[in-house]
Parts: C-alpha cells; structure tokens; sequence
C-alpha cells in the first residue's frame, strides 16, 4: 500500500532516509517545472532541485505538519529560486542587445499591427525571457508568480514569506520596472 | 507606440510557454547519493573534533604531571596542610588574612 506524505515524513524523522526518496519521486516533476521558470540552463535547473530537496531533508524537522507538505516545499522551492536569482543577477543590462532576426521581425509585426503578433511564437518567447532576465530578482520573482504563473496575492505571500501589502507594493514597482525596460528596447530603436 | 500592449502580449506569450516537468533519468537516486555524502561530511566533522579532542589529552596529562613535579620539587607544596579542610579553610580565608599579615 502506498504510504501518504505525513506517514513518509514520520518515517524519514524516525530515521528511514529511504523514505525520502518516495517523496523526492513524487515531487521533482513540480519542482523541476518551477525552476526552470527562474533557469535556463538545465544543469542550473537541477542544481536548485537538489539544492530544495536537501534544503527539505535538512529542515524537516521545521515542518509542523499545519499545512500539506506540498505547500512547505513549494515555499522551500520559491525561496531556493529566489536565491539563485540573486546570485546569478547576470546578462541584466545586455539583453536587448543583439536581438535576433524572428525577434525583430516580431517585433516590426508588433509595431505595424499589435494584434498580428502572435503570442505563441517561438520569437515572443525568446523575447518575454529577454525581459525578464533584466528585471532584478524581486521583480522577476512577483512577475513570475502574479502575472505568468498568475497565483493570487495570498498565495504569493504565503510562498514567499512577505506580507500581502509587501507583495502588492512589489508588483507595482515590477511593473513599472518591465516597462522601464521596453522604453530601453524603444530607445534601442527596435520598437 | 504602446508600451502596455506589448507588456500585456509578452506575458501572455510567457503565460502560454509552460516549463516541462520532465526529470532527468534517476534524478532521485542522485539526491539520495548527495544526502548520503553529506550525512557523512557531518559525521566526518564530528570523528575528526573527537580525535582531536584525545590527541590534545595526552598532552594536557603530561603537562600536568610535569607542573607538579616541578611543584614538588621547588618545595612549593611544602608548608601545605595536610588535611583537606584545613587546605580548603585556608584558601577561603587567604583574603581576610592577608592585611593582617
């Protein structure tokens, strides 16, 4: 019989680290997802993974049990990504230099018919990444979590640790942090 | 030119690009071999502070046998009671004595 995540955490807390691995299984498909939100590499992405779960396995002993067990390691996992994201605060002020041909054209459909812009293209992605690598990491963190991944504000207190007005007041600045930064791609004359 | 539209366009072409959950094969056996390593780095800490901690004593036991000898030796522990109390009494009292001397 397959056991729950409350019985697995009493198990690896009694000392059964084999037990870890079920829940390792279980989880690593979410927590590979969110990192490669924050990561484009693939070796950056499973270094945060295995940095959350042996993050996870080190503080078991802090999860009380309240909340599901999913819910602790998705924060667990939203701190991790945080953190890399203020270590590796690289390429912020290059990357809208040297855009690439389908992301100019894009870009020149955009200014003769914004609606003729597909949104799905492979070049509006490269673009919203673009962006999103200047924002700083506070900024890209909310962005990601309010506007992408569009989780409500008590959700992203809850996984980040800030308080509901602190979340708002960062979304307002990221905000307006992401369109300081299109004005720089109009300045570059690309728009 | 508008900004906001492209603002708007570029989140939903972010909201539409969903990161793929896949997993590289036996990932969790690797988690599993790193947290193996690193019980054993904090294993090794503590087997390495207690080696340490035996190393030092045979020192500290030599030196002491040493300062003693020397003690004797110099005639420092002569004129010392010879009862316990006695000793114990005359430590105490040492202070109170002394500006009577």
């Amino acid at each position: 019989m397959e056991r729950n995540d409350e019985e697995l955490v009493a198990a690896v807390r009694r000392g059964d680290t084999a037990s870890f691995e079920a829940l390792v299984r279980k989880y690593q498909p979410r927590i590979f997802a969110t990192a490669r939100r924050y990561a484009r590499r693939e070796s950056e992405v499973e270094d945060i993974v295995q940095e959350v779960f042996i993050k996870a396995y080190q503080k078991l002993d802090t999860f009380r049990g309240e909340a599901p067990f999913e819910h602790w390691l998705m924060r667990l996992a939203v701190r991790t990504c945080y953190d890399f994201l203020r270590v590796h605060q690289r390429n912020r002020e290059h990357a809208f230099s040297e855009l690439s041909e389908p992301e100019q054209d894009w870009l020149e459909r955009f200014v003769q018919d914004p609606d003729q812009a597909p949104e799905d293209a492979a070049a509006a992605r490269a673009l919203v990444q673009r962006l999103l690598d200047m924002l700083s990491p506070k900024a890209r963190l909310v962005i990601t979590l309010l506007e992408i991944e569009e989780r409500p504000v008590k959700e992203i207190a809850a996984l980040t640790g800030w308080s509901v007005s602190l979340v708002k007041v960062r979304a307002f600045r990221a905000r307006a942090e992401m369109r300081k930064c299109l004005q720089k791609l109009k300045r570059e004359q690309y728009l | 030119m508008n900004l906001a539209k492209l603002q708007e366009k570029l989140l939903a072409a972010a909201r539409l690009d969903r990161p793929s959950e896949a997993v590289p094969y036996a990932f969790e056996q690797r988690i599993m071999a790193r947290l193996a390593r690193v019980a054993q780095e904090s294993a090794d800490l503590w087997t390495v502070w207690s080696r340490l901690l035996w190393r030092a004593a045979a020192p500290c036991l030599g030196l002491t046998v040493v300062l003693v000898g020397l003690a004797a030796l110099s005639g420092a522990l002569q004129g010392t009671p010879l009862t316990l109390g006695e000793g114990l009494e005359t430590t105490v009292y040492a202070v109170l004595t002394e500006p009577a001397d």
